[in-house]
């Protein structure tokens, strides 16, 4: 469903992404990790448009999208959140799942109904009229994905949406997102929360200082030597594995 | 829009339509007539600036340019009066969508646009006083004709309903911003840019409708005050006056909402003229007052005055069906 393409970005002399490649088949939840600093919110701008890519090309649905606005891409079927979250401060939190849901129904009626019922399949049910301003951080990522959703997008994309909640609150959100992919929505997913990438991803890539180091299964990519140390420093792995020899 | 989003709106205008009818002087009526002028300057701006968060500071160039084109498509080129005053409300947005393009294309925000469209408003103002078309600096004096196709009533009631109807469709594009996808897109926009654009927002796109159809209220309003005074010149037409009161009027009386500006024209335009009066002779003390008034809106209720009529401001339902 979404190509990318050996995607490179260039701030001035820094290289965020360098030659980075990943593909999301369709109905799948995929997910992007790496350490702080890797490039993955990076790659992100650019497959959502905000970010114009030095090199390489993304491809979404077959058809190559590298050069168009992100109001292309979003009446295309891609829709995202951002990791800092964003409402409109001003509006409720229908109002504001509501921009979303104007995309594909024009009529206010419509829109309104959408959003509601959006809101409510996100949990937000019984918050849909406060002001956005007034939700707790758990509501915000919430209504992030709320406002992504009621675009009624074919790929969306997740940039930490678990970030910051409590393992309550993750426990809660999980089972949303398992059912937005059972409603036919393609997911990539950037996730630190490695319990929440091993439930819910069948495909996992992972970028390291603007490259891609490893992609596969997630148990499989996590007994990678190449993303243990990216993650742990280098010389983790041996030593790791000279404490299991230990152990035994 | 369904008739209760409607009704506010016709409870107003119909007691603003009943009012020349109660034995009002001449004077008071003059009075009214201007402050329609000035609240539907304001309804323009506040479309942008309300609505879309773009703060212009220079609206003078839209009033401007409907006035001059009224004016000077009658002198001139002999128009019906009706047919000029469309033609200005037409060039106005056509000055907006203009200096929309280009500042916008240029990615400028905040006070950067505040201070082009100041600067626009400027070059016209300079432009105009110099050029011979527009009468330069003697300015233009509009022939006195009273008449249907004149747009010149003897009767300054019929000219105040005049106005007043123009001020009621701007206040119906108001409330149509307030119940539309194209207002949702535009205070989206005000909100927060990039996130509206990831909705599918086309930002850019939004904010030339917008500038085009706040210059065009604004161009109305330019159009109307030369058929009212039948004289401008290019500080009248595109002076700094009429962006502070265009942008003051939505400001003091309650930043996009729809009944804002009329409510802030209406009470600095009478706290204006009852200081005159008290005060006597003293030149510019109605500008004091102004100044006064939006430090004490800025302090003490940064919605406006009718932001004061429910603060906190409660979460407004979003009625389903509406």
């Amino acid at each position: 469903m979404l190509s990318v393409v050996s995607l490179t970005k260039r701030f001035q002399g820094l290289v965020a992404v360098d030659h980075a490649s990943l593909a999301v088949p369709a109905g799948s939840i995929t997910g992007l990790i790496g350490p702080n600093g890797a490039g993955k919110t990076t790659l992100f701008g650019m497959i959502s448009g905000f970010l114009t890519p030095s090199e390489g090309r993304v491809l979404f649905e077959g058809q190559d999208v590298t050069a168009e606005a992100p109001h292309l891409r979003a009446r295309r079927g891609i829709a995202r959140t951002f990791q800092i979250v964003q409402p409109f401060a001003g509006l409720t939190v229908a109002e504001n799942i509501a921009v979303g849901a104007y995309l594909r129904h024009p009529k206010r009626a419509d829109a309104v109904a959408k959003a509601r019922e959006v809101g409510t399949r996100v949990g937000l049910g019984d918050q849909l009229d406060k002001p956005a301003s007034d939700l707790t951080v758990a509501g915000r990522k919430r209504l992030e994905v709320a406002r992504a959703l009621a675009t009624e997008p074919r790929l969306l994309l997740l940039d930490e949406v678990l970030a910051g909640l409590n393992p309550s609150e993750i426990r809660d959100i999980l089972p949303v997102v398992r059912s937005i992919r059972d409603g036919g929505v393609t997911i990539l997913m950037i996730e630190h929360i490695m319990q929440a990438v091993m439930t819910l991803c069948e495909e996992v890539f992972v970028l390291a200082q603007g490259r891609m180091i490893a992609s596969g299964p997630p148990r499989q990519v996590c007994a990678d030597l190449q993303v243990i140390e990216a993650y742990l420093g280098k010389g983790a792995a041996a030593r790791m594995k000279a404490e299991e020899a230990v152990d035994a | 829009m369904n008739a209760r989003d409607l009704l506010p709106l016709i409870l107003v205008l119909s007691v603003l339509a009943a009012l020349p009818f109660l034995g009002l002087s001449g004077s008071v009526l003059n009075f009214l007539v201007t402050t329609l002028i000035i609240a539907l300057a304001g309804l323009g701006w506040n479309v942008l600036g309300g609505f879309g968060g773009q703060y212009s500071f220079g609206h003078a160039a839209f009033f401007g340019t409907g006035a001059y084109a009224t004016a000077i498509l009658q002198m001139k080129l002999g128009w019906n009066a009706w047919g000029a005053l469309g033609a200005g409300i037409g060039l106005g947005a056509l000055v907006g969508l203009a200096i929309g393009y280009l500042s916008f294309r240029a990615g400028l925000r905040g006070s950067y646009f505040a201070l082009v469209t100041l600067a626009f408003a400027e070059v016209f103002r300079i432009l105009a006083n110099a050029a011979d078309f527009t009468g330069g600096a003697a300015g233009l004096l509009l022939p006195l004709r009273p008449g249907l196709a004149t747009l010149q009533f003897a009767d300054r009631k019929l000219f105040y309903l005049l106005v007043l109807a123009f001020v009621g469709v701007a206040l119906l594009i108001s409330r149509w911003l307030e119940r539309s996808r194209f207002g949702a897109h535009l205070i989206a926009v005000r909100e927060n840019e990039e996130a509206a654009r990831a909705l599918g927002v086309d930002a850019l796109a939004v904010k030339l409708r917008a500038i085009a159809l706040s210059a065009a209220i604004t161009g109305a309003a330019g159009g109307l005050y030369v058929q009212s005074f039948l004289y401008l010149d290019a500080g009248v037409a595109y002076g700094t006056w009429i962006s502070v009161e265009a942008l003051l009027a939505p400001i003091v009386g309650g930043i996009g909402t729809a009944f804002g500006p009329l409510v802030g024209a209406l009470a600095l335009q009478g706290l204006g003229e009852i200081t005159k009066h008290l005060a006597g002779g003293v030149p510019g003390v109605d500008l004091v007052v102004f100044g006064a008034c939006l430090i004490a809106v800025i302090a003490f209720a940064p919605r406006g005055l009718l932001g004061l009529r429910r603060r906190p401001r409660k979460a407004r339902a979003v009625p389903v069906g509406a």
